[in-house]
């Protein structure tokens, strides 16, 4: 189990001066991350947010070795970079070990980059794959992408007098990138930073490519107060609205399993990009069900898998 | 010591890249480049190189992997052809920017629409402002040394190449073409030269990052600036690689120009042609001369320019077309460059070959004739003709 | 002074971490106050702050990075012993 005191003490490699929004969720996983994968790591980020706030130059965040390419083939690039490292050392050029993480928003993920993500995990390359989830593009302002759940307002989604919000629930990344069938595949939650490191621990140990996805509360695009953010982390979860579980060689384990549930609408109604469904019950009650689904067939999966 | 073999230039792009013995190539098949790296992946399957080959699902992803291996330091190659080079467009531009020394075995086919296989160079000129170095092959043998020469140039400047055959004209034609030692090679090329090393953890460094309204430009002109000055460096490193490789190659090739008053200007395969073109001309006393522009980009202004200047009236050999009412890219390149000269000849577009159509010399011969009269007419007329195309 | 074509690197930041030059703590409406005799040094302040500016020094909270922090509250709101008050920003 991961320690505060020598996380801290150990520090992260994503400094401050970035140009995030006050209480984005964004930023922090990066510094778990960082902290986690430790000072001999390369990150190759996609376009986006995180990209965009932490290399204006010539200023830089990162304290480790960080390249970005375009928006959607953060992982083909990462699997370029991952390639030089073994023909370099298997030339004898370089002697350290080197984790190599990827990471892209949702839009970077699930939409542009999905063919260069499944490109990379198909042929095997012995990387992390982490995908920061806000359910929108916000970095162009608040855009629906494929990640963005049931109901959510954005801006081209915008809930109006005929179409309340996306209108189609949210598409499974974490199971597609299971069926790719590569060692370590994980869904986390920023409340549970302990899970969360253990889990970049676990995946930068496999042989092969490894995938999280972590929820990323974000206050501009939630339209949720910038404090709420660790706090949403947490409500996300024990209203099942955010599964925190893994699926290590086929096997599934749900990480979290919130003693006392909570009503979906306790997550729902802290954000401004579902205040309409409070005049619609009955798409909360369609998330709800949806949600409910996912959540017992995780449970079937897990006892499946594990029997 | 040299060996003299049959190769097509596929093969010969191949044999190359096996010499140079790179350590990343990343790619996917298109036609009709597949070859190249369907050969390549054989030598890598037989442990006859050390490189380590990515089967990418793209091209785009291709040329966005050989750009994250260069930033980590590697010698980096791969090959693509028409639609294949159009979807890594986009990442083109990236590598230059970012000055990483990659290496395209390009293999000119048109761009679709109508879907075609066959040459033109519809492709390279799309990305002819990515800031890279584009260099066209008229044969097997050229393909072969230009693709070493390539490797060499984009470490020394630290700006990507493209190495241009023409879709099966010399992609899948057989020619004799002359090998160097695997260990002459590896001796020219020397170890890899990078403009810097992403892998190195303890000198951390951030690529590829958000540059503003306050240090766009500086960059982009560095950029700029450099591929201007790269001209004389590439006349350099190309005379160094004449003398060690016993070659004879120029930036652009002049043939029978010395007292030439018209001339026809080409780019690749088609060169063949119209030399011996210009050897039956000047049988029958015609005075008359063949430009070969090797290097596309950069544009050798200059030395276009200074071939030209005693030519009466000269005939572009466009195998593409700008879409633009104004002919094909070569024309309008040598046009602009000769504006502000004081001995300019009048100059006619032949746009040619487009999706593989065939070139002859009898064709050749009317676009002299033409080219004659359009210069006895004081330039009057039409500027741009497409020809080898029904009426 | 800001460096001119010649002196910019190749698309390329060459050092580590500059972003620290850079404030944020002007972007403020509210202020986080440390209450040190309120604090049990759980550092769950440090575990979530997006802007690194909870200050620790061997494995103890000492305070914050005025210069960096935006002033977003979730220090104050995951602090279990209500060691961080939010208070208006004064200029």
């Amino acid at each position: 189990m991961a320690n505060i005191k020598e996380l801290a003490s150990k520090g992260n490699f994503f400094s401050p001066g970035h140009r995030a929004c006050a209480g984005c969720g964004g930023t922090i996983i990066l510094r778990l991350l960082s902290a986690a994968a430790g000072e001999n790591t390369v990150f190759v980020g996609a376009t986006g947010c995180m990209e965009v706030v932490s290399t204006i130059y010539p200023y830089t965040s990162w304290k480790v070795p960080f390249m970005h390419n375009a928006f959607e083939n953060s992982a083909a690039t990462a699997s370029g970079v991952e390639s030089a490292y073994r023909a370099l050392k298997k030339r004898g050029k370089i002697n350290k070990d080197i984790n190599i993480i990827a990471f892209g928003g949702d839009g970077g993920t699930y939409d542009i980059g999905l063919q260069s993500l499944s490109g990379a995990m198909e042929r095997g390359h012995k990387l992390l794959y982490v995908c920061y989830d806000n359910g929108a593009y916000m970095n162009t302002g608040i855009q629906r992408s494929s990640a963005t759940p049931f109901g959510a307002s954005t801006t081209t989604s915008p809930a109006g007098k005929e179409i309340k919000g996306k209108m189609q629930h949210r598409k499974d990344l974490t199971e597609i990138m299971i069926a790719h069938n590569i060692p370590y595949v994980a869904q986390a939650s920023i409340f549970y930073w302990n899970d969360f490191v253990e889990k970049v621990k676990k995946a930068l140990n496999v042989d092969g490519p490894s995938f999280i996805d972590v929820l990323s509360p974000c206050p501009l695009g939630w339209g949720s107060e910038p404090s709420a953010s660790v706090e949403l982390s947490e409500l996300a979860v024990s209203t099942h609205f955010w599964n925190v579980f893994e699926c290590e060689n086929g096997k599934y384990k749900i990480n979290v399993k919130p003693k006392k549930e909570k009503p979906l609408e306790e997550f729902l109604f802290k954000q401004q990009r579902f205040k309409h469904l409070k005049n619609n019950p009955e798409l909360v009650e369609e998330l709800r069900r949806y949600l409910n689904e996912k959540y017992q067939n995780l449970l079937k999966k897990e006892e499946c898998s594990n029997r | 010591m040299t060996k003299i073999v049959a190769k097509t230039g596929n093969e010969a792009m191949a044999e190359a890249m096996r010499q140079i013995n790179p350590d990343v190539v990343a790619a996917y098949p298109i036609t009709p480049a597949t070859e190249i790296v369907q050969i390549f992946s054989s030598f890598v399957s037989n442990g006859e190189v050390d490189t380590l080959f990515v089967p990418t699902e793209s091209e785009h992803s291709a040329i966005s992997a050989c750009v994250g291996a260069a930033a980590a330091g590697a010698r980096v190659m791969t090959g693509t052809s028409s639609q294949g080079l159009a979807l890594m467009h986009e990442v083109l531009f990236i590598a230059g920017g970012l000055r990483l020394p990659i290496v395209i075995c390009e293999v000119n086919r048109a761009l679709s629409s109508p879907i075609n296989i066959h040459c033109d160079h519809s492709d390279t000129m799309a990305s002819r402002d990515a800031g890279w170095i584009q260099i066209f092959s008229e044969d097997p043998q050229e393909a072969y040394d230009q693709t070493i020469l390539a490797m060499k140039l984009s470490e020394q400047l630290f700006v990507p190449s493209m190495v241009t055959t023409d879709g099966f004209i010399i992609s899948h034609a057989m020619q004799r073409v002359e090998i160097f030692d695997d260990n002459e090679v590896q001796e020219y090329l020397g170890e890899p030269k990078r403009p810097y090393n992403l892998l190195d953890v303890d000198n951390p460094i951030t690529v590829g990052p958000l540059a503003l309204q306050d240090y766009f430009m500086e960059i982009k002109v560095q950029q700029a600036n450099f591929i201007k000055e790269s001209r004389s460096k590439i006349k350099e490193i190309l005379n160094d690689f004449n003398k060690k490789m016993k070659r004879d190659y120029s930036v652009v090739e002049k043939y029978m120009m010395d007292d030439a008053e018209f001339c026809f200007v080409a780019l690749g395969s088609t060169a063949g042609t119209l030399r011996y073109t210009v050897d039956r001309l000047r049988k029958e006393g015609e005075k008359v001369g063949l430009l070969k522009v090797r290097f596309y980009r950069p544009f050798f202004e200059e030395d276009i320019v200074e071939s030209l200047k005693n030519i009466k009236g000269c005939a572009i050999f466009d195998r593409s077309d700008m879409f633009a009412g104004t002919g094909g890219h070569l024309f309008n390149d040598v046009k602009s460059a000769l504006y502000n000269s004081s001995s300019r000849p009048f100059l006619k577009d032949y746009v040619y070959g487009l999706g593989g159509r065939d070139i002859d010399v009898e064709d050749i011969e009317s676009v002299y004739r033409d080219i004659k009269e359009f210069t006895e007419n004081n330039g009057k007329g039409e500027t741009v003709k497409y020809i080898t195309v029904r009426e | 002074m800001k460096k001119n074509w010649k002196e910019v690197e190749i698309a390329l930041i060459t050092k580590g971490g500059t972003a620290e030059e850079f404030k944020t703590g002007d972007w403020r409406s509210e202020k986080p106050l440390y209450k040190s005799d309120k604090c049990k040094q759980c550092l769950q302040c440090w575990l979530f702050c997006p802007d690194s500016s909870i200050i620790v020094k061997d494995g103890k909270m000492l305070g914050i990075d005025y210069d960096h922090c935006k002033g977003c509250g979730i220090c104050s709101k995951v602090c279990p012993f209500d060691a961080i008050d939010m208070v208006k920003e004064e200029k």
